[in-house]
């Protein structure tokens, strides 16, 4: 394909290589890309496929026991193996990056003013006090309310979109050539997210720079991106424009990614169905800042006043933002942290249940975390780890009883039994939440709460994973309680679902009405940003 | 019945890659750790010097040696031969009779010698009195008894590290030193981490009040005088060597419970910790199966520091008098004592601070190598 657009930066053969105590691991493994002036650049794969490491090692950022080889040339000139200070001229003026993580991007210490206008600054020389005029443009150019007030603020003021939109302001203070966006909205709500997409493509459009965006999200490169290059394994799988890679995909991994979209939809239970947890009146408060001789506690309500009702075989589909206080519902319902108003599980009321009370009830009350890689202590072996809940539950078992059934429970969950005698760390991402879900099921529990189960993970394992819980609900008559911010997800899994904004239900029912005539404009938006970007 | 069909499963099952736990990768990092590694090598060698030492050499640490008051370490074995004569004139003088003719004939003497009155054959326990001279026997009597032969082996002692100002060797001092300072430093420090561990663990996991409590205890505790501490405990309970342990642990286990309470804290957040709960496990089971095991990186880390900070407060104490006793010694006290005669016998500080000072530094490379070993970053 010939293009008339000049190319900016040429990757030849570029290989990120990593010197472990276990030999040497070659992240990158020889790549090629282009990249022409004003495009847009999309580089997708799951996670260690080396995207970033790429970008990572064009930039010169390895980690300390990285190295680099090949060659990456800007405008004719090689930056692979140029010293720092040459590299320094580049970067941060010509070619900047934006990061996965607004919260730690920025300096604490620092007034977000100061620190867009320290590149600025940097490589144009000058003061502070005489960038201040080109700061106050920059955060109204990324759509900061009250510069004036905003460019004194330190960085815990602004939320999470915010400090995603200094951080652009930041990237965009030498008005570079190419922009590098390293997973720039994963940590953010889907809302924010597509305000902070439509800012990057706006501002594309004024200034005609090249946007590398890497990410793992099909959703926003399918709207956003003019070019596709597809990774795997450090190597490059399949390259083209947007409209091939998604209409005539080539390669089996591509096809594979599409096709790994969460799909099909769950029949909702019958009314008659009993009802196994119900929480009425739920209203979670928690108390900041008593100390010991007293001092006035900030209350802050983080689930008020919810009435929930789950029954036999149902998945009830909790959404909503960071903040709604969804997964403090699914706490306080399982009596895991204290919260007023009314609980009863199946017949038994449990509203004054203290933990004691409680201990009896928790194999029949699961729950399985977001992080996999939290949520395993890493010093149990796999089998071990399992077998805790029926360690408390049913202490008289044998070690080989409870070895027997630690290999069915794997088993069940898809993985090796020979694998119990190994460590977490030993584990992919999706292999460890299997376990996560193998010690939750392994004490037959009537009800389990999910708690963003598949936000960690890359789409072809989520896929599994659902795939895996829908088949354990079947075959045990699980009833699921699906905690996620991920619309499509749910719209998968739930035959009901909950929409949940400052800690109070805004919007409920059956799957197929909300998502096909929400009510509510929140949810309304909701859906708007996640499904069409 | 024999169970002669063995499952061919379970042997093909069996992984080829052996699976390591954290504990087991740390191992292997802190292996490759060369200055770590021979930290471990000179802390051995020096325990069992001081352990194993006293078995080899003939000196008992209390045994005193008045001919050999302030002797220079040397590796020639003592007396000197240049010197008996005049050790036997001395012998001679003490035994009031006139030392005619001395010969030396290998490790055996002959000396001859007069007096103007009858000897008394007991003479010759004069000669054995000496340290130089031993098993020494009358041989020959004549003229009347007024003068006698006498032949005797010349007793040749060692003292590689020279001799203290009572006359005792300090090698073997040394050895009881290193004994003391590193039972001490060892044991101290578990009682620190013991105590620490568990209360720190306590405090943070259960939290809230409970916690405030706790701490505010720790840092009164903090904020008591050292040495008034100890001054009030030695006064209650009396002076002795398991008041020194319990003494310094019971300071030492003031850090270690904040560090491991730090530490707890950050672990409750995990959702380890979280599954646990839900799991229906009590809080001690938290705490014995989860917290603790977590926590061992750090606390291995912590107590290398603590061991020879724990072995300086000891010497301290020594020095001051609280600490271990005469003739019981520690490389605290023996250093004291050097300090004391730098000018005049040099080698009385420099042979304990040898060894104190290579036992610190193993200790610390050994600290920075399991530092690193377990640093979360390197994984």
């Amino acid at each position: 394909m010939t293009d008339e657009k000049e190319t900016i930066l040429a990757v030849r053969d570029l290989k990120v290589r990593f010197s472990t105590p276990d030999g040497a691991v070659e992240a990158v493994k020889g790549i090629d890309l282009d990249i022409k002036a004003g495009e847009t650049l999309a580089v997708v794969g799951e996670s260690g496929s080396g995207k970033s490491q790429t970008m990572m090692g064009i930039m010169g950022l390895l980690a300390k026991n990285g190295s680099v080889t090949g060659s990456a040339t800007y405008r004719g000139k090689e930056l692979i193996g140029l010293p720092p200070k040459a590299l320094n001229k580049v970067r941060g003026s010509k070619i900047t990056m934006i990061f996965q993580e607004p919260m730690t991007s920025l300096d604490p210490l620092y007034t977000v003013g100061r620190q867009i206008a320290e590149p600025i600054v940097h490589h144009r020389g000058g003061s502070f006090k005489q960038a201040r005029a080109r700061v106050l443009e920059l955060l109204e150019l990324v759509g900061i309310p009250e510069p004036q007030r905003r460019i004194d603020s330190y960085p815990h003021e602004l939320s999470g979109g915010q400090r995603q939109r200094v951080m652009i302001a930041m990237a965009l203070a030498n008005e570079p050539d190419l922009l590098i966006a390293d997973e720039p909205t994963t940590a953010l709500d889907v809302t924010i997210q597509a305000q902070i997409l439509d800012l990057l493509r706006s501002l594309q459009k004024r200034f005609g720079m090249a946007i590398v965006l890497i990410t793992h999200d099909l959703g926003i490169v399918r709207h956003f991106a003019e070019r596709v290059v597809v990774m795997r394994h450090g190597e490059v799988v399949e390259t083209g424009t947007t409209a091939d890679i998604f209409e005539r995909p080539q390669a089996d991994y591509t096809k594979m990614l599409l096709a790994a979209e969460p799909s099909g939809r769950k029949e909702p239970v019958p009314d008659h169905a009993p009802i196994m947890l119900e929480g009425r009146n739920v209203t979670v408060d928690f108390s900041i800042g008593a100390g010991l001789l007293g001092g006035s506690p900030v209350t802050f309500r983080a689930v008020d006043g919810v009435t929930i009702r789950l029954r036999q075989g149902q998945t009830i589909g909790i959404v909503g933002e960071s903040g709604s206080g969804k997964s403090t519902l699914g706490r306080a319902l399982l009596k895991l942290i204290p919260g007023s108003g009314y609980y009863t599980f199946g017949t038994t009321d449990i509203s004054k249940f203290d933990r004691s009370a409680m201990r009896p009830l928790r194999r029949q009350l699961q729950l399985v975390f977001q992080d996999p890689y939290g949520s395993l202590s890493p010093r149990q072996t796999v089998g071990e780890i399992i077998t805790e809940g029926l360690f408390v539950h049913e202490p008289q078992l044998s070690k080989q009883e409870r070895d027997r059934r630690a290999a069915t429970a794997l088993q069940e969950v898809g993985l090796d039994p020979a694998s119990r005698n190994r460590y977490p760390h030993e584990f992919s991402g999706g292999q460890r939440q299997r376990i996560a879900i193998a010690r939750a099921i392994i004490l037959k529990p009537k009800v389990v709460i999910l708690d963003e189960p598949t936000s960690a993970l890359d789409r072809s394992v989520q896929g599994q994973v659902i795939a895996l819980l829908r088949d354990l609900q079947q075959a045990h008559g699980l009833s699921y309680i699906f905690i996620s911010h991920d619309l499509s997800v749910v719209k998968a899994m739930a035959d009901y679902v909950v929409v949940m904004k400052g800690g109070r239900i805004i919007e409920e029912g059956e799957t197929d009405a909300i998502f096909d005539a929400p009510c509510q404009p929140y949810t309304k938006a909701l859906l708007g940003a996640a499904f069409n970007i | 019945m024999t169970d002669l069909t063995h499952s061919p499963m379970s042997d093909a099952a069996a992984p080829e890659t052996r699976s390591r736990s954290l504990f087991q990768l740390a191992l292997m990092r802190f292996r490759r750790n060369r200055a770590a590694m021979s930290g471990c090598f000179m802390l051995a060698l020096i325990a069992l010097f001081s352990f194993l030492g006293p078995h080899f050499i003939s000196h008992t640490y209390d045994q005193v040696f008045p001919s050999y008051v302030l002797t220079r370490p040397s590796l020639e074995p003592r007396p000197d031969t240049s010197t008996l004569q005049g050790v036997m004139e001395n012998v001679a003088g003490r035994a009031r009779v006139k030392l005619q003719s001395f010969e030396l004939d290998g490790e055996t003497f002959t000396a001859t010698v007069t007096s103007d009155s009858t000897i008394d054959p007991r003479t010759s326990r004069y000669f054995d009195r000496a340290n130089e001279f031993r098993d020494t026997e009358v041989v020959a009597t004549g003229n009347d008894g007024k003068s006698m032969t006498l032949t005797g082996k010349v007793s040749r002692e060692y003292f590689p590290f020279g001799t203290d100002s009572n006359g005792r060797d300090l090698m073997a001092r040394v050895m009881l030193g290193g004994q003391v300072s590193i039972a001490v430093g060892l044991l101290a420090s578990l009682v620190s981490l013991g105590i620490g561990v568990f209360y720190g663990a306590t405090s943070g996991f259960i939290g809230g009040r409970v916690d405030n409590v706790m701490m505010r205890l720790v840092e009164i505790l903090y904020s008591l005088p050292f040495v008034f501490l100890v001054v009030v405990l030695v006064v209650f309970f009396g002076r002795s060597f398991i008041l020194i342990f319990l003494v310094i642990g019971a300071v030492e286990w003031l850090d270690m419970a904040r560090i491991v309470r730090g530490q707890t804290l950050a672990l409750k957040r995990r959702e380890f910790i979280g599954a646990a709960e839900a799991l229906g496990l009590t809080d001690w089971q938290i705490i014995r199966r989860h917290i603790i095991p977590n926590i061992t990186g750090p606390v291995i880390i912590f107590v290398t520091v603590v061991v020879p900070k724990v072995i300086l407060l000891e010497s301290f104490l020594s020095f001051l008098g609280l600490g271990v006793q005469a003739p019981l010694t520690s490389w605290g006290v023996l250093i004291a004592d050097g300090a004391n005669n730098i000018q005049s016998a040099p080698w009385l500080l420099i042979f304990p601070a040898i060894f104190f000072v290579v036992t610190l530094f193993s200790l610390q490379f050994v600290g920075d190598g399991l530092r690193d070993a377990f640093d979360p970053k390197d994984r």
